[in-house]
């Protein structure tokens, strides 16, 4: 059995006391390649949010590793955001950096490593993910799918136990998509990291999820759990059905 | 909490052995590096063996640093590098960096040699220089053949965007210019007074004051204010339309850039300069009086002075500058805001940039201009 690394307890989810998710309970294992999937707008990315530490939640808990992320403070705090990378959607790379500097930032900042060994470290993640012989270039002259394995790169920069990425695939073609999911599916084969993907992409969820939560806007909360080829052939969950399946709710009049 | 890495160094006729202990990752390492490369680059070999059985945690930072090592090992053709107590997946992991080292494509080579790094930057500045003076050469044409175009059919220019730019670049910039103007005439007034007074030629500081403002300075400092003021805004503005893509959509949509948002900036601008400019000159002779007043001359004598003495022509050439002027720093402003390149930094860059040429170019020509008066004769 593995062991549980994510702890997400009794979670009220949003802005400001207006609550998009309800009572969302569900525990991520270390090392699987756990999925939020739901549809456009249904509170997914504030989910992850909470799940960060980027926003207090509501009511509710978030515990990494067993501990409560938003309760911690200070040097404590700061031992379990190394413990944490993330990716956003649009990157988030430093345009004034180039792709190494980018990386080196947070060895340079919270390491007492030489020079020489921020670049090594930094050229050997570039490597891990097939960008090596682009840290010379800035992150504006990179492409889509790129930039996303450059962010990936500068989230795993501390080594850590758990990566999130928020809609990885957003904005790439199919065939990118899919590169990247490889490379995820590898990082968390060699590296045994875990890794939190927020996506409604379907196609990426059926190759690469080990479990999967869906959200749904109008539930307020998990509409479906598990594994994502059993959520697909079972017809009893009518919502995670038409999703995986893309069958619109209402038919087509004839 | 990491446990910083301990290295025992142990030198033997056979091999040179480090012994490491505590956690391999980014903080762990960062106390052994240093010593661990400095060893290799003193050792003499002939073998590097590497035990790592004493280890508590190792992650890519670690198989990182043991690769590292390794090249080291082997860029100084020692016989081989022993690895031993990694266990199997610790080992994939250095397995992997260790494979794709050999695949890493070079990256930005560093050209070698001081004199050949100075001559080539050299050499590039200067290519950059004449590649954008074509360039700003370029796109000003094309500003001056859609103002032509203008002329010809002026239901094309928006006028209403043009008059509210005017507002907002022109009577907008009222205070600021008739503040600039005022202390200029009142401070040099004030600092030509007193050697004059020692000749009791006060009363011809009024004839200074009045040259000064109206062919000079009056265009001269509202052109500069303008330059901080419009060229800065007009290009941050259409920098971030190039970032966000707006500029693209309207190039799509059919609508040139050009007549869309330069036209009617450049207009407002070219309209604007010169009435501020008469107004600058107006206040600049105002701040004279002042002190012409506080030393104890009538007003009328003053006004009598200046009249006298500035001739119509003076005006005139004066004012013809501030089209000119004015031309120059909307166009600037457009132009470096077109050339806007993607990144942060860049609204920023090209706002800087648009100031600092626009006002070289005012001071450049102002310089022809009087050059060409004095050859007129005006």
């Amino acid at each position: 059995m593995k062991k549980t690394i994510i702890q997400v307890e009794n979670l009220y989810a949003g802005y400001h006391d207006q609550a998009i998710m309800e009572d969302l309970t569900f525990a991520v294992k270390k090392g699987e390649i756990f999925v939020i999937l739901g549809g456009s707008g249904c509170g997914k990315s504030t989910v992850l949010k909470h799940m960060i530490g980027l926003l207090p939640p509501i009511s509710g808990r978030v515990l990494i590793n067993g501990q409560d992320m938003v309760a911690a403070t200070g040097k404590n705090r700061h031992q379990m955001l190394r413990q944490i990378g993330v990716t956003f959607q649009n990157s988030a790379l430093f345009g004034s950096m180039t792709v190494l500097e980018n990386i080196m930032l947070p060895l340079k900042e919270f390491t007492l490593l030489p020079k020489d060994a921020l670049t090594t470290i930094a050229r050997a993640k570039l490597r891990l993910v097939d960008l090596a012989g682009h840290g010379h270039l800035l992150p504006g002259e990179l492409s889509g799918g790129m930039k996303k394995r450059a962010a990936i790169a500068r989230a795993m920069a501390l080594d850590p136990a758990i990566v999130f990425l928020d809609e990885p695939s957003a904005g790439l073609d199919p065939l990118t998509a899919a590169e990247l999911d490889l490379l995820i599916m590898d990082l968390a084969r060699t590296l045994g990291i875990t890794f939190v993907i927020v996506t409604h992409e379907l196609e990426s969820v059926l190759t690469i999820a080990d479990a999967v939560i869906m959200l749904e806007k109008d539930f307020k909360g998990i509409i479906a759990r598990g594994n994502p080829e059993d959520l697909k052939d079972d017809p009893s969950n009518t919502y995670a059905y038409q999703f995986f399946n893309r069958k619109p709710k209402r038919e087509k009049k004839p | 909490m990491t446990q910083h890495a301990a290295l025992t160094i142990d030198q033997t006729d056979k091999a040179l052995v480090f012994a490491f202990s505590g956690d391999l990752d980014a903080t762990g390492i960062a106390g052994v590096w240093g010593t661990a490369c400095s060893r290799i680059k003193k050792a003499s070999g002939p073998a590097l063996a590497i035990d790592l059985s004493g280890i508590s945690y190792f992650d890519t930072a670690g198989a990182a640093f043991i690769a590292h090592l390794e090249k080291m090992a082997k860029d100084r053709n020692w016989e081989k590098t022993d690895i031993t107590g990694l266990d199997p997946a610790a080992f994939a992991l250095v397995e992997r960096i260790r494979q794709t080292e050999s695949e890493t494509p070079r990256e930005a080579a560093a050209p070698a040699g001081a004199l050949r790094t100075f001559v080539e930057n050299k050499g590039r500045s200067l290519d950059n220089f004449l590649y954008d003076a074509h360039t700003f050469i370029a796109f000003f044409g094309e500003i001056f053949w859609a103002f032509l175009t203008s002329l010809v059919h002026p239901n094309r220019v928006r006028w209403t965007e043009t008059l509210r730019i005017a507002e907002r670049a022109g009577a907008d910039a009222l205070p600021i210019v008739a503040l600039i103007s005022f202390i200029v005439g009142l401070v040099m007034a004030f600092q030509s007074a007193i050697p004059m007074k020692m000749f009791g030629a006060e009363i011809y500081v009024a004839n200074l004051i009045g040259i000064a403002m109206v062919r000079e300075l009056g265009p001269l400092m509202t052109a500069i204010v303008l330059a901080g003021r419009s060229a800065s805004a007009f290009a941050a503005e259409i920098g971030t339309m190039k970032i966000n893509e707006e500029i693209d959509a309207l190039t799509v949509m059919g609508l040139e850039p050009v007549r869309f948002l330069i036209l009617p900036r450049v207009i407002a601008s070219t309209l604007m300069t010169p009435l501020l400019t008469v107004f600058a000159i107006l206040v600049g002779i105002l701040g004279g009086a002042i002190v012409l007043l506080s030393l104890g001359h009538p007003f009328m004598a003053y006004y009598n002075q200046v009249a006298g003495f500035v001739s119509w022509g003076d005006f005139v050439g004066g004012i013809t500058k501030c089209f000119v002027f004015g031309v120059l720093i909307a166009a600037t402003g457009c132009i470096r805001g077109y050339q806007t390149s993607q990144g942060p930094s860049a609204v920023g860059e090209a706002a800087t940039r648009a100031v600092v040429s626009s006002i070289v170019l005012i001071a450049v020509f102002d310089g022809i201009f009087s050059i060409l008066y004095y050859a007129l004769g005006v």
